[in-house]
């Protein structure tokens, strides 16, 4: 890795504290991704940023802060990125995937609060992360109760925002979120200084829909009977478009893409014949949680798909490129976010829906839906979601789990137990 | 030709071996241990004191330590072998099996003699093998010794489930001068109620269920799991070496 500790200690961050954490992620990332067989050349890119994660990125977001751009920290798919890009700020994701950040978030968090959670507020206030160190505005949103408390705690120490989500979807639950939107857009506006014009939006609007539609091509190629990548690789894809400017992240999906269904022309697989297909359905898995699909992935299973915000949530669906005024852009771009199926909603047929159709469409074996440790909406949802896949004779498992190795002998043998019933 | 099968449980490690006609020829159960690997080792040496050659035996391994047997040509969890012990031992094609282990406790439905479904505990030791473990500890009994004592207890419960908080629990009741009977029977009755609770995901009906697991031996188990479930539990002095016959039954398709 290039030497970033001038520009780490620039930042305010805990140098010792956090040389922990880029001591250990070498060798989790050589272990878990390196030694996976036949990895498509393109993977190289992601493999270059994970090298540099702290690094790279947090020094392209400095030299744009230096140039007078705003950057926005923000927590969930369901915050507009067209709508940032468009008064020509900056979004990035934040930490919130390693157990090394979990005791800082427990100073001042429940423990019964989810990991994502602990880990997100314990980068920040552990001075751990450099996103979070960078980030001009936090933008939070009301998804669940953890967050909404949460949000008060980060809230005295970084300026935040705070979307307001509605937990419905009926008509006029679309008009509030449009709202919002709206008036999340005056706030871009005063904090960069920069006016929303149509055509700057559409702009916008037309980038990020470009780069939902190469992550899909990914997505896509995984649905051949040769699956050309792993999941593991797939997963590592999406959890750096959270971070990287979105044109090059179009740009590299797409080149990935290419490669991939040159791949399955070529009939190159990364698994061998009779590996089952799963599914994965449930929470986020943040950089670098790799936990779950490298104990499928090592136990007779390939990660085809992922229903979660770091998979199909993330890119399915685009927004409405014909709009061409304000308002009917933010109205459009709000049916776009409301069309992204969270357990946060009730009730939330659109994702069982969602779950039966990509279970079809990848031509899945089984389906194991994980949930974070005290993640209430997703741990009940979990029971409809079991109940529907049953119904359809798809058999499921049901998982919950955190970021810790605690557990990881068990879920493994639930996991291969899982994957030999399926034989 | 022989059949290999070995169990390494966390408390105990298991042996089945069947001939050709699938015959149980040979079983054996001793200490896991501090070390698996040397338990594999021990195995080893005693197998061969019964003639059986490793050369031309399949053998699978299964259990919380199924890695450690570096002879073993397979392994296959305990969970798809409990399934397949089961079928043999109780000459089934379909029934839930619990398989109360040392560290692990699992409900698996069976169906045309393979798993349907099934649900296994957290990392968590309440309702298992191990939670009697240091419940008998506690109180300066062995397992068996309590779960005999149970049967004439009565009138106190055990409300904490995590093993931890529960020896607290014993350790208070011990101190009120409750009687051995009673806590035995509030240690048993525990376990029963863990069992039954992880159990209620596989919506276990007006069926036969039978019990797999060290606490096979455990009569009075049997006799509480039965009452909450509402069905009738049977056990099988081979009940213990499930794991193993299934195991030995998946070396059945192995070739050497």
């Amino acid at each position: 890795m290039a030497d970033y500790v001038e520009m780490w200690k620039n930042l305010g961050m805990d140098l010792d504290k956090h040389d922990n954490l880029c001591a250990v992620l070498p060798e989790a990332f050589g272990d878990i991704y390196l030694s996976q067989d036949n990895r498509p050349e393109g993977m190289g890119f992601w493999d270059f940023v994970v090298s540099e994660i702290h690094g790279i990125r947090p020094s392209e977001l400095i030299e744009a802060q230096k140039k007078g751009q705003k950057v926005f920290g923000t927590f969930c798919v369901y915050v507009p990125d067209e709508v940032v890009i468009a008064a020509d700020g900056i979004v990035t994701g934040l930490c919130g995937g390693s157990q090394f950040w979990v005791p800082d978030g427990e100073a001042v968090l429940p423990k019964s609060t989810c990991p994502l959670i602990k880990a997100s507020v314990g980068a920040r206030l552990g001075k751990t992360c450099p996103f979070f160190r960078i980030a001009d505005m936090y933008v939070g949103e009301t998804t669940c109760d953890g967050k909404k408390k949460a949000w008060e705690i980060l809230g005295q120490d970084v300026p935040m925002h705070i979307m307001d989500m509605p937990q419905m979807k009926r008509p006029k639950d679309v008009e509030k979120w449009t709202e919002e939107i709206r008036e999340f857009a005056g706030v871009v506006e005063k904090f960069t200084g920069n006016t929303i014009t149509p055509e700057k939006l559409q702009k916008a609007i037309h980038t990020i829909n470009e780069k939902r539609k190469a992550l899909a091509r990914v997505y896509e190629a995984r649905k051949a009977d040769k699956l050309p990548i792993s999941g593991k690789d797939a997963l590592l894809v999406m959890q750096i478009a959270f971070f990287d400017d979105p044109v090059r992240c179009a740009q590299m999906a797409d080149k990935l893409a290419d490669e991939l269904e040159q791949r399955i022309k070529d009939g190159v697989s990364v698994f061998p014949e009779g590996t089952k297909r799963i599914l994965v359905t449930g929470t986020p898995m943040a950089i670098p949680n790799w936990k779950l699909h490298h104990i499928i992935e090592t136990s007779g299973g390939a990660v085809v798909c992922e229903e979660t915000c770091t998979g199909t949530r993330y890119f399915e669906n685009t927004v409405d490129e014909t709009k061409d005024n304000l308002d009917d852009q933010y109205r459009a771009i709000a049916e776009r976010y409301m069309g992204i199926n969270c357990a946060c909603f009730t009730p939330n047929h659109g994702r069982v829906d969602d779950i039966l159709r990509l279970a079809k469409e990848y031509k899945v074996d089984g389906v194991i839906d994980v949930n974070l440790k005290f993640c209430c909406l997703y741990d009940t949802e979990g029971y409809t979601v079991e109940k529907a896949l049953k119904e359809a004779g798809i058999p499921v498992l049901g998982i919950e789990t955190d970021y810790t190795d605690a557990d990881a002998q068990q879920l493994k043998t639930r996991i291969e137990a899982f994957i030999e019933m399926l034989n | 030709m022989n059949y290999i099968g070995i169990d390494i449980g966390s408390t105990c490690a298991k042996l089945a071996v069947l001939n050709g006609d699938r015959e149980l020829v040979l079983k054996f159960v001793q200490p896991t241990g501090w070390s698996s690997v040397d338990t594999a080792q021990a195995i080893r040496d005693k197998l061969e004191e019964h003639g059986i050659s490793l050369e031309d035996s399949p053998c699978v391994a299964t259990g919380y330590g199924r890695v450690a047997v570096p002879y073993a040509d397979r392994t296959v969890t305990e969970i798809t072998c409990h399934a397949r012990g089961s079928v043999w031992i109780y000459g089934i094609q379909d029934g839930v099996v619990i398989d109360i282990g040392g560290q692990d406790t699992k409900a698996i439905r069976v169906e045309n003699g393979m798993v349907k479904d099934f649900v296994m505990n957290d990392k968590c030791s309440a309702g298992t093998g191990r939670f009697l473990e240091v419940m008998a500890n506690t109180m300066g009994l062995r397992p068996d010794e309590i779960c005999e004592l149970a049967r004439s207890g009565k009138g106190v419960t055990i409300s904490s489930m995590c093993t931890v908080f529960a020896e607290s629990e014993v350790i208070s009741l011990i101190g009120q001068g409750e009687s051995r009977e009673n806590i035995a029977h509030a240690v048993v009755d525990s376990i029963g109620t863990k069992v039954v609770s992880q159990g209620s995901r596989l919506h276990i009906g007006n069926e036969t269920v039978y019990l797999t697991g060290g606490l096979c031996d455990c009569g009075y188990m049997q006799e509480v799991l039965s009452e909450k479930l509402h069905c009738p539990v049977k056990t099988d002095p081979d009940g213990r070496y499930a794991g193993a016959i299934g195991a030995a039954l998946c070396a059945c398709k192995l070739k050497k």
